[in-house]
């Protein structure tokens, strides 16, 4: 059911007021997301632990004799961990974003609905089931610290390792939006973005240092413009080394991820009244 | 008295139909190299105007293709018009497709909620009318099956059920009479009844003038999205018998 969203400009006001409308649609959408993700599956919720648990070990066998051993490295397996833990979020939550409104076509074509709604939660769902995943580096720190000598320093700044998360999720709401419009208008954006995701995985120090890999300064800078290589770095400052991150990180990531943002939703609002013809 | 409810002001609605529907980025860069890339332009809409009363029923009738599905897809706020404006007052219940923000994975219970959100409406709400939405689905014994298990009747009851739960001020029917067996049916007739004579608005779409006169008081017919005649539904429907054996 609809109130009237014919207008030609609605007002910021109009908008406000039909987001509180829709939030339960928004919080139900989550709420399914999360539900249908674990309700086939024998292992449920605790695949979310297991998942990042497992790849963690076999990346630590395959790289850890070659990555490992860097002189500033204190435990590669959480290194590890943190690493994978930000790239799968980002990764799934851009990819689920991207084919949100594409997949809910029947809903868009029939019913009057905000359709940022659909990428919106896509986000935040994926974005739940990454915090109930962050128990799993606890428990991996309790048990390296407890029950090895490879400990690792915890200190006040792990409480900061929200404003990375914080970060990229603002990051992921952007890519997501905008990739959500592109995919409305070509269904092949998927394919080319599951490939652009593998070599962002590889441009990402999940497995290694960028700093010890002894690359020319060029390739570093290029490593570096990846608003993911600042995001995960920050990440590990606080969670993994205990300290301040370098500021550089910070403004940069934020500085992208707001840019991201404003032209993931600036695309949204400009072509949503389109995608009905394209659906 | 007369309180304007639906007004709806020199809509015109454009679509751009491709030779062939081009939906990856892989044909547009072929075509746009070749210089393949033709819109041909349709107007499905042409600077339609009226305006809908409160407690008026209009039935909108024309052949197929005559702009009506994509009318009330406009009015209902789903399509944004080309040209033109539509105003409409209060909540709309727009029961063009029954069941459309199903999710098949969910049970029927869950699915009450979720198309009640879809519809813009609190979980609180949809609980104070659950048990009447069950009560009128006839669905009691499945309420916690997945809804892929269920038959496409009781699917169109669950969706009935729901859309009807809530007492909007202007409906929208599109030839929704027809859900399920022939007993649902006559239920679900006297409800929409019911709540027809409750005075709320009604857009009614059908080919079948029968049922239009007798829900309906005024009525429009369109013709490649052009309303053609405007009126009283009795005079419109004579009209129309006569336009279709020409």
């Amino acid at each position: 059911m609809t109130e009237v969203k014919n207008e030609k400009s609605p007002t910021k006001k109009q908008y406000f007021k039909n987001f509180l409308k829709y939030r339960f649609l928004l919080w139900e959408l989550i709420k399914k997301n999360i539900k249908l993700q674990y309700r086939n599956s024998i292992l449920g919720v605790f695949w979310t632990f297991l998942q990042p648990l497992l790849t963690m070990i076999v990346l630590t066998l395959v790289f850890g004799g070659i990555f490992g051993r860097g002189k500033g490295m204190v435990n590669y397996p959480i290194y590890l961990l943190c690493g994978r833990l930000i790239f799968d979020f980002y990764s799934q939550a851009t990819k689920k974003a991207m084919r949100s409104v594409v997949s809910n076509a029947s809903i868009v074509k029939k019913v009057y609905v905000p359709k940022y709604i659909y990428p919106l939660s896509s986000v935040v769902s994926t974005f739940i089931t990454f915090s109930i995943s962050l128990t799993v580096l606890i428990f991996v720190m309790g048990y390296f610290n407890i029950f090895t000598p490879q400990k690792v320093e915890i200190t006040p700044y792990i409480l900061l390792a929200i404003v990375p998360i914080l970060i990229l999720l603002l990051l992921c709401i952007g890519i997501g939006m905008l990739l959500a419009t592109l995919e409305v208008f070509f269904r092949d954006i998927e394919y080319l973005y599951d490939v652009f995701c593998m070599l962002l995985f590889y441009m990402t120090p999940v497995f290694f240092v960028v700093e010890d890999m002894r690359l020319s300064r060029k390739m570093e800078m290029v490593l570096m413009a990846n608003p993911l290589y600042s995001i995960v770095s920050m990440f590990r400052s606080c969670v993994l080394y205990g300290q301040m991150w370098n500021w550089n990180w910070f403004y940069y990531s934020l500085g992208v991820s707001i840019f991201f943002l404003i032209i993931g939703v600036f695309a949204f609002y400009k072509k949503q009244d389109k995608f009905i013809l394209h659906l | 008295m007369a309180e304007p409810v639906i007004q709806v002001e020199n809509v015109s609605m454009m679509f751009n139909l491709n030779n062939e529907k081009i939906d990856n980025l892989k044909e547009y860069m072929i075509k746009m190299a070749t210089g393949k890339l033709r819109y041909n332009e349709f107007w499905a809409l042409k600077d339609i105007n009226f305006t809908v009363e409160k407690g008026d029923r209009l039935g909108v009738m024309g052949l197929n293709g005559a702009g009506k599905s994509t009318l009330l897809k406009v009015i209902a706020g789903v399509m944004k018009p080309t040209q033109g404006k539509v105003n409409v007052k209060g909540v709309i219940a727009p029961m063009i497709e029954l069941g459309a923000g199903f999710d098949p994975n969910y049970t029927g219970a869950e699915n009450i909620f979720l198309y009640g959100a879809t519809m813009g409406y609190s979980r609180k709400f949809i609980q104070s009318k659950y048990d009447e939405i069950v009560e009128f689905s006839e669905l009691e014994e499945f309420i916690d099956v997945p809804l892929k298990n269920y038959s496409s009747g009781m699917k169109a009851r669950l969706g009935f059920a729901i859309a009807t739960a809530v007492s909007p001020e202007v409906l929208i029917l599109d030839e929704v009479l027809s859900v399920g067996d022939a007993k649902f049916r006559k239920k679900s007739e006297a409800k929409l009844r019911g709540m027809i004579d409750t005075g709320i608005t009604v857009l009614f779409v059908s080919h079948n003038t029968s049922q239009v006169r007798k829900i309906c008081n005024k009525a429009i017919i369109l013709q490649k999205g052009q309303i053609i005649e405007s009126g009283d539904v009795d005079e419109v429907c004579d009209k129309y018998t006569e336009m279709i054996n020409k």
